[in-house]
């Protein structure tokens, strides 16, 4: 649906040039929730800028739905542009205009008849749940609410592709979550691509199915939230996720164990995080084991469990364990 | 009272200056909105453009207005005596000062478009971008509604120094309540003539003062 080929984005000219983006591909599929992830600066806002050319490539070729926007005149992009919606961090909306103008916006943009628009938008409205508000200003409502409009705003004109920047990082927790939900709401009802950019790996476990963590203007990790999330290998994966799990998972890591012990880390995924498997397995091979730390929890709507144990027993035996459990399905790391 | 005496005043002459005043208003205020909006409008676009090309025509447009601006009045008259006579026939009376009341205020209403058009928050012309917007659609659309507030102000501020331009304008004949004023009240030393011309002319301002005031309350949406 996406595909970001050799993409660079230089600011700046000669001495003070910054390269945001370095030489990046990406490809996005059709009907995905995709995250992309990464530290402040790391480019993320270019990298979803350059999807729809409010940010112009240095270099490089942006597709979208089998079409180079690099290629496209100023019309073409125009109309091009209509297909892809966009949401802000700060929202973006008309100051000037009610919730119901700025929803109907795109659709007065593109022409469209005056009874048509009026069905559409309540029919938006309804989507959002902000029929209530229909004739109030923005500044009149919640942040959540302001991005209930933008996010209506965005759907008007029926686009393929939605791209987020930050959609919810001015928002609490809470109002967080019930925007996530829409989002995904949408994303399955109209089958439609999100794109979506954050900070924060709760935005990328809650809803997104695949994840690339962006560092220094590149992509560096990418692939299945699960594999990402459960088996980070780039050192800055790893920090956003262990910003997650806190330091228990650290303090476990300082559990005493000796050369009768190993220190693991097992990782159930879907079903098996709520079957009995180790306890089963341990009893069968006689190794005792110490539970250090734990979490279960859902990467969108998978379950999980991750825990840190600490295995006690013949060597012959706990790797005996190992091999079980790995066989029964389980992802076995050794940490010592 | 104070050595004055109202009841020798000419009431009618009086009515037919405050006329004037009020016509050479209108009709300057109309052409200096009509002429320095768009120029407004064309100084921001260009000051935000990287086009090479744009740049230099905003250099130029804003050397021009600088010079405009930094003519005084009463000069500005004068020197575009020539003109005036081109565009209108003549170069005195209520006719005769409305080039140069446009001429002299709509640069500066141009610079105040322009600084009430900077404040349109960036994010919201780059949403309409996003959503497939041409440049004259966010203009019309999006830009100017959302300046609102700070146009009518600045529409506000100039019509008030318009105001006191007409008056600047009865030194060389321009007719109105500021010609009477310095006709009878300077020259003559007809001190009431004078009273009551500067006191039309200070309710006049407060009355567009007011009207203005509240117009931006109404739209300001903030
Ligand atoms: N308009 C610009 N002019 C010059 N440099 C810029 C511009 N926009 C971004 N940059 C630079 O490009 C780099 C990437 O910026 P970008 O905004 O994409 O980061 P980000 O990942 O979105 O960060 P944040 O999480 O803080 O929003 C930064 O070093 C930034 O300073
Ligand atoms: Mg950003």
């Amino acid at each position: 649906m996406i595909e970001l080929k050799q993409v660079t984005k230089k600011y700046g000219k000669g001495a003070k040039t910054t390269e945001a983006l370095s030489g990046l591909d990406l490809t996005i599929r059709k009907g995905e929730i995709f995250g992309v992830i990464g530290h402040s600066g790391a480019g993320k806002s270019t990298l979803i800028r350059c999807m729809n050319l409010l940010e112009r490539p240095t270099s490089g070729e942006v597709w979208v739905d089998g079409v180079d926007l690099t290629k496209l005149n100023k019309q073409q992009l125009q109309s091009k542009r209509r297909g892809i919606g966009m949401i802000f961090q700060h929202f973006n909306l008309l100051s000037s205009a009610t919730v119901y103008d700025n929803i109907a916006f795109p659709l007065r943009l593109a022409h469209m008849g005056k009874e048509e628009i009026e069905a559409k938008v309540n029919d938006l409205l309804h989507l959002v749940g902000l029929e209530v508000h229909r004739d109030k200003y923005p500044a009149q409502l919640s942040g959540g609410q302001k991005q209930r409009v933008g996010i209506a705003r965005a759907l008007a004109s029926d686009p393929q592709v939605l791209l987020c920047d930050e959609a919810t990082s001015a928002l609490d927790p809470q109002t967080t979550d019930s925007i996530l939900r829409l989002l995904l709401d949408i994303n399955e009802k109209f089958h439609l691509t999100i794109v979506l950019i954050t900070h924060e790996m709760h935005v990328i476990q809650s809803i997104c199915d695949r994840v690339a963590v962006i560092h220094q203007g590149g992509i560096v990790e990418q692939g299945a939230v699960t594999e990402v999330f459960l088996k980070p290998q780039h050192p800055v994966t790893r920090e956003f996720i262990l910003g997650q799990a806190g330091e228990s998972a650290q303090l476990a890591l300082q559990a005493p164990h000796d050369g009768s012990s190993r220190l693991c880390k097992l990782t159930f995924l879907g079903e098996k995080t709520y079957d009995s498997i180790l306890s089963r397995t341990a009893r069968e091979s006689g190794v005792d084991f110490a539970i250090l730390q734990g979490t279960i929890s859902k990467i969108k709507d998978i379950p999980y469990g991750q825990l840190i144990v600490r295995l006690e027993g013949e060597p012959g035996q706990i790797e005996q364990t190992i091999n079980k459990v790995t066989s029964e399905g389980l992802d076995v790391e050794v940490l010592d | 009272m104070w050595g004055l005496d109202f009841s020798t005043l000419d009431w009618n002459e009086i009515g037919v200056a405050s006329l004037d005043t009020l016509k050479m208003l209108g009709a300057s205020a109309v052409f200096t909105l009509i002429l320095g909006l768009p120029l407004g409008v064309l100084l921001y676009q260009t000051s935000r453009s990287t086009n090479g090309w744009a740049r230099t025509v905003y250099t130029i447009l804003s050397v021009i207005v600088n010079i405009l601006r930094s003519v005084p009045f009463i000069i500005l008259i004068l020197a575009l005596i020539p003109l005036t006579v081109a565009i209108v026939g003549v170069s005195f009376g209520v006719l005769g000062t409305i080039p140069p009341l446009v001429i002299g205020a709509a640069p500066f209403f141009a610079r105040l478009v322009e600084t009430s058009l900077r404040e349109v928050d960036r994010g919201v012309l780059e949403a309409a971008q996003s959503m497939g917007a041409s440049t004259w659609q966010v203009i019309m659309k999006v830009l100017l509604p959302e300046a609102r507030p700070g146009l009518l102000a600045g529409v506000t501020i100039t019509v008030v120094t318009l105001v006191s331009y007409t008056a600047m304008s009865g030194m060389v004949g321009g007719g109105g309540l500021g010609d009477l004023a310095i006709r009878y009240g300077y020259y003559r030393y007809q001190k009431e003539v004078m009273i009551i011309s500067v006191l039309a002319m200070i309710i006049l301002v407060q009355v567009l003062q007011m009207a203005g005031d509240r117009l931006v309350k109404h739209f300001t949406r903030k």
